[in-house]
């Protein structure tokens, strides 16, 4: 049997509107792309999701009819489903390693897991359970997936939790850089939030720690025993080529965090978006494509320039797919040199050349060099600039011997120790900027360690 | 949460309010800023902090109404709340590090423009308060939009005022005042001047040649006012700076304001639009 397909909102009408793509799996297709799980007996789905969802048992309570149960099973893994199921980079993880995938296509565990988490919301199954106060206080700062996945296991074993965040807002990049068309705020991000919540975890917005309280403050004034720092990497980088800084070039954290977290596109919201005539979008990542594709909904002709091929894009494949579905542009081995500009200063175009694969290096990787003399240029009244981030030093800075390394990561152990004792870091602020589902893994470890730590 | 225990009108598009924020309160320094929205679908406005008090745990923040989201803000009355309400951010002045020993009996210049006297106030008294000599200049269209001047006197040795009509202090620009003073032979170690860019850029270009450091507060459009967004870059130095994070303030001489001026008004005409809804909206 054929993987399921799955429906989704047709490209010429989704181009116009911010409401989900994907509708996801209904009870009947579920159960069908259930049943064609081998149910193996070492399942190779399971090595490869970082936090170790027992996937082909949910798929068999799916099979059984039991959704609830198979809610139990994954929420003993993960706190997020819902939204995992919408964005994790399934096609490298565990659909990636699915036997069927060898000779066929997966089994797609992504949609299933989205079924799973959809239907128990809907039916209010509570799959949370909170126990009883063991009378010591961990702070967490930054709301992201690895603060909220840090913050739900240590709420599970007693724990008094509470989550510092910068933003008015919970959800990190899951509130302010995924769009709601890929990510729905109020159907999904909030009732995952509010189930953590319900696990007894207090979220204090508005607060910035290194500014409004330092971590020193929280361990010695405000009677915490730990503090798990998941701030995230929200430092956007730029190029460094001559007129980046003319009006119309935007990072991709900026303009998404207009749409997203201010719901500029929404004509109730007093936040202002610059809406171009013809967008360039400069990179190749999930954020390239959720610019890119917002851009698009508001009214935008709009072009991606990435410097390597189509294989090497980073973005999911389901993005990048969406993404020519919806009719955006690729402009690929291509790099931006200079941005151009009017005499008012706004901009009008985007010098490129043309680039092609090098050897492989040392790693294997093919790097891209320049093609002499092939130099172009791309007309664009607006340039998003969509080139990775960094972790923000204000907490580094402002906590006396937290070591951090060159990209201003945080130092930490497998298992979220820093230099500071009773500090632990897990998710971007450490590793650079990642995915949801490994910055989860890494709040749960450090959950674990934090554990034993206050335990001894 | 946020809540507005004193609201006073300054001018008729000047307002202060007072507001309960208790860690705000014991954390903030001058030099330092916040964001507020005034209701849940508002805009996440920075404004500088011009006062704080630690016992009462609330801090003082001066809006003019230039626009919806200003008129907005000035619409909430005592006893309500702001939505949100976040800082400090920025960094401190560069004072606020060093000894007040260090502090003690240098001669700085303070030039405010307009709703830029709301910012220096926090300063001038911290410098006063520990044995500098500070002399301000506040400069305004007119008489009537002249805020703050019975605190700012008590905060420093000389205060000149200079309207653009004369209808109080001296009539002309702060730049000539500043002129002025220097040619009367008046000696400053250190001057610092906030307010509207452009009067930045001409007291920059007015001290440039004269040696004496200046510090200028950049009010750069911003979003989250963390480092997120890259929207309040600037160019300072020849390298791109995030105003919100590394700032606000600057050394000016090393400041594009021009680049400055022109990225402030990336969203002029949405916010114009936005403003004649907002008083539509209100005159029904
Ligand atoms: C546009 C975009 C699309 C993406 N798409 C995908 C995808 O499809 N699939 C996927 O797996 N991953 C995706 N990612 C990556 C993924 O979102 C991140 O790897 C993940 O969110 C990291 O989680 P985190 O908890 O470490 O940090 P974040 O989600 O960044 O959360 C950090 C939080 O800490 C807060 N914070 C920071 N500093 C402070 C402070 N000093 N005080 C208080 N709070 C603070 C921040 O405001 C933020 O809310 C995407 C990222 C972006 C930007
Ligand atoms: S306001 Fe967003 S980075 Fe400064």
């Amino acid at each position: 049997m054929k993987r399921i397909p799955v429906r989704e909102q047709a490209p010429e009408v989704r181009a116009h509107n911010f409401d989900e793509v994907c509708f996801g799996y209904n009870e009947e297709e579920a159960l069908l792309e259930a049943s064609r799980c081998l149910n193996c007996r070492e399942p190779r789905c399971m090595q490869k999701c970082p936090v170790s969802v027992k996937i082909p048992r949910f798929i068999e309570q799916i099979r059984n009819k039991d959704f609830a149960a198979a809610a139990e099973t994954i929420s003993q893994d993960s706190s997020l489903p819902a939204i995992c199921g919408r964005v994790c980079p399934q096609e490298t993880q565990c659909e990636g390693n699915c036997v069927l995938g060898v000779k066929g296509e997966p089994v797609a565990i992504g949609k299933l897991e989205r079924f799973v988490a959809d239907w128990s919301r809907d039916n209010k199954i509570k799959v949370a359970h909170a126990a009883p106060l063991n009378g010591k206080k961990v702070a967490i700062v930054g709301s992201g997936p690895s603060g909220l996945a840090c913050a739900s296991d240590l709420a599970r074993m007693g724990y008094d939790v509470t989550i510092f965040e910068v933003l008015h807002k919970a959800g990190g990049v899951l509130q302010y850089g995924i769009p709601e068309f890929r990510l729905p705020k109020e159907k999904v991000v909030e009732p995952e939030i509010e189930n953590v919540k319900a696990l007894g975890v207090k979220i204090e917005t508005n607060v910035v720690v290194g500014r409004t309280v330092t971590i020193d403050d929280l361990l010695e004034k405000e009677g915490f025993s730990a503090v798990f720092v998941g701030s995230g990497a929200g430092l956007p980088r730029f190029m460094n080529i001559p007129g980046e800084n003319f009006n119309g070039v935007f990072s991709a954290n900026e303009f998404l965090t207009r749409n997203n977290l201010m719901r500029a596109f929404s004509p109730e919201s007093d936040t202002p978006v610059y809406i171009g005539k013809k967008v360039a979008v400069v990179g190749g990542g999930n954020v390239a494509m959720d610019a890119a594709r917002t851009a698009l909904r508001l009214g935008s002709e709009v072009t991606v320039v990435y410097r390597r091929t189509e294989k090497e894009l980073p973005a999911r494949a389901e993005e990048v797919h969406h993404a020519l579905e919806e009719g955006i542009v690729f402009n690929m081995l291509t790099n931006p040199v200079e941005i151009l500009g009017d005499e008012k200063g706004w901009v009008r175009g985007l010098r490129c050349v043309r680039m092609q694969l090098g050897e492989p290096d040392a790693s294997g990787r093919r790097s891209p060099v320049e093609v002499p003399g092939s130099q172009f240029d791309i007309e664009a009244d607006v340039v998003i600039m969509a080139l990775g981030t960094s972790p923000n030093p204000l907490i580094a800075s402002t906590t006396a011997g937290l070591q951090t390394e060159r990209h201003g990561c945080i130092v930490a152990s497998e298992d979220g120790a820093t230099s500071r004792r009773g500090v632990f870091a897990g998710g971007d602020a450490v590793t650079g900027a990642a995915t949801v589902i490994l910055a989860m893994g890494a709040g749960r470890r450090a959950a674990a360690a934090i554990h034993k730590y206050l335990s001894e | 949460m946020y809540n507005i225990v004193k609201k006073t009108f300054l001018t008729p598009t000047i307002c202060l309010m007072e507001v309960e924020d208790p860690r705000i309160a014991s954390a903030a320094q001058p030099g330092q800023f916040l964001i507020v929205r005034a209701r849940p679908q508002g805009e996440r406005i920075p404004l500088t902090i011009c006062d704080y008090n630690r016992e009462k745990g609330t801090v003082t923040i001066v809006i003019q109404i230039i626009g919806a989201s200003s008129r907005m803000i000035c619409a909430l009355e005592e006893g309500e709340s702001f939505t949100d309400f976040v800082g400090p951010l920025g960094q401190p002045s560069d004072f606020v590090k060093e000894d007040d020993g260090q502090i003690e009996g240098r001669r700085y210049l303070f030039v405010a423009g307009g709703l830029g006297t709301a910012p220096v106030y926090p300063q001038a008294k911290y410098l006063f308060e520990r044995g500098a000599k500070v002399d301000v200049i506040v400069g305004a269209k007119t008489a009537d939009m002249v805020i703050l001047e019975k605190e700012m006197s008590a905060v420093c040795d000389n205060l000149y005022i200079c309207t653009d009509d004369g209808s109080k202090g001296t009539r002309g620009l702060v730049t000539e005042k500043i002129k002025a003073l220097l040619a009367e032979g008046k000696k400053y170690d250190q001057a610092v001047a906030i307010g509207p860019m452009i009067m930045m850029k001409f007291t920059t270009l007015t001290l440039k040649e004269t040696g004496i450091p200046l510090v200028v507060s950049l009010n750069t459009l911003m979003v989250d006012g963390t480092g997120m967004c890259g929207g309040c870059r600037v160019t300072v130095g020849g390298r791109n700076r995030f105003a919100c994070v590394e700032g606000p303030e600057f050394n000016a001489y090393e400041v594009d304001f021009d680049e400055a001026m022109r990225r402030q008004t990336m969203y002029k005409p949405q916010e114009i639009e936005a403003d004649h809804k907002c008083r539509i909206g209100r005159d029904k």
